[in-house]
């Protein structure tokens, strides 16, 4: 982990724990490193640094390092961490808003094949207002480039009747599509403030 | 589902213009979306006045997080009204089908109901993450060893195994952009199903279900836990849900006279 750029001076930013303190509404400062969580995780073999390490890294304001690591991407939500950690720091909601705030910032995102994925839900949710396994499928095969990998897997769910080939017919499609609209001017007027 | 809640008594009507509440991709890229879309379903439901019944953890957990969210801060109950242009008072009783089988129908009266015993079946329940955690929020049963499904098929006359790996994650959310994880994590799944002696996994998630079948390597069959119910109630409909499984459990039952 760097602490000081090229200039001696130190990599910090004085905000950047308020903000996540304010958005994740959990108290970051009541972990006592006891590793509970890291232990918990069983995603810890794919990840950069460990659950409690992103806490730690907060805490110093090490921002850049934080919104790039694999692991706010790598996490799968499984909330073990949270269940057991003796201070109730709320890491998932700690995840979600690193997370969150790595796209809005533009970072350099590592874990892009998870971003694509979650991103191609949505098209397919803010498309259909219903959810459609094939259309989301294709958005993300179109999104990675990876188009060959699981296509016997798809094909034997098609047979077996697993997916539906016609999008759902949804009525309210609009008031989908307005909430989505909503957000993203939500969004960009609290950017601006 | 519908067909094994008509025999038990439990009476079900489909919310009506329900949209998709963006489970995992929501949250994990925008709280405000995911507010917005798991909120404009349960001001539905609040309209309509009925308990919720769901049958995916991911969707009850995502519903459960906004109702909690919203009734603990009226600021931001009202930013969501404007969201989703109308009033939500963040009022519903959202449940889980497994605790509504087991609460409202109860072991009892589903014992004396079973037509032909799941006997000599031997099988793991498996209860994986957002049924049971966070608890604060869920609210189901015990976060590291709960029994409800244990109770429920073992009423059934199901030969049902205590294991390690009931509440540990499969990694579904990340069964199509990490397959590497997820792979691991259904084999250490099944592994430990396995060492308990196990013939099959039962799960309470559609989105386990699918993620255990597609990432598997062992052949062990996966059931979703109403399947085993229908079979045990003799409701004949259920061959026709078990044919649609990736890893067919058909061989399984027949060995068992089922």
């Amino acid at each position: 982990m760097k602490y000081f750029d090229r200039q001696r001076q130190l990599i910090s930013d004085a905000t950047f724990l308020s903000q996540v303190k304010e958005v994740s509404q959990t108290n970051l400062e009541r972990c006592y490193q006891c590793l509970t969580c890291s232990l918990g995780c069983p995603t810890t073999f794919a990840m950069d640094y460990l659950p409690n390490q992103i806490v730690r890294m907060v805490q110093l304001g090490l921002k850049q390092e934080t919104l790039t690591s694999a692991t706010i991407w790598v996490c799968a939500d499984c909330a073990t961490c949270a269940t057991r950690c003796p201070n109730n720091v709320d890491l998932p909601k700690l995840m979600d808003t690193l997370r969150e705030m790595s796209l809005l910032e533009k970072v350099a995102i590592k874990e892009r094949r998870i971003a694509a994925f979650h991103d191609s839900f949505l098209t397919s949710l803010k498309r259909w207002g219903k959810p459609h396994e094939l259309s989301l499928l294709l958005w993300f095969k179109l999104k990675t480039g990876d188009f060959f990998s699981d296509l016997g897997l798809g094909l034997r769910m098609l047979v077996k009747g697993k997916f539906k080939v016609f999008p759902p017919g949804f009525t309210s499609l609009k008031e989908v599509r307005t909430i989505f609209h909503r957000v993203n001017q939500k969004l960009t007027t609290e950017e601006k403030h | 589902m519908r067909a094994i809640c008509a025999r038990l008594g439990i009476e079900l009507v489909e919310l009506a213009d329900w949209s998709c509440c963006g489970a995992s991709s929501a949250h994990q890229t925008g709280r405000w979306l995911a507010h917005a879309l798991t909120g404009r379903n349960l001001a539905l439901a609040e309209k309509v006045g009925l308990d919720l019944a769901i049958t995916c953890p991911a969707c009850y957990l995502r519903l459960r997080t906004t109702q909690k969210e919203m009734k603990d801060n009226p600021k931001q109950r009202d930013e969501l009204a404007e969201l989703i242009g109308q009033p939500y008072g963040a009022k519903n009783n959202i449940r889980h089908l497994l605790p509504i089988i087991y609460h409202d129908v109860g072991v009892t009266k589903l014992k004396n109901s079973v037509a032909k015993p799941l006997a000599g079946l031997k099988l793991v329940c498996y209860y994986g993450c957002y049924l049971v955690r966070p608890p604060e929020v869920v609210a189901f049963d015990d976060p590291e060893n709960p029994r409800m499904m244990d109770l429920l098929l073992e009423a059934m006359g199901a030969d049902v195994r205590d294991w390690s790996g009931k509440v540990d994650c499969c990694g579904g959310s990340l069964s199509m952009s990490k397959r590497r994880i997820a792979r691991r994590l259904v084999a250490e799944i099944t592994q430990w199903a396995r060492n308990a002696g196990a013939e099959a996994i039962v799960t309470a998630c559609p989105l386990c279900h699918s993620n255990l079948e597609a990432r598997q390597s062992d052949k062990l069959p996966v059931f979703y836990f109403t399947e085993l119910i229908g079979l045990a109630l003799g409701i004949a409909e259920v061959r026709q849900w078990l044919r649609k499984h990736l890893i067919s459990p058909l061989r399984l039952l027949a060995s068992h006279g089922l």
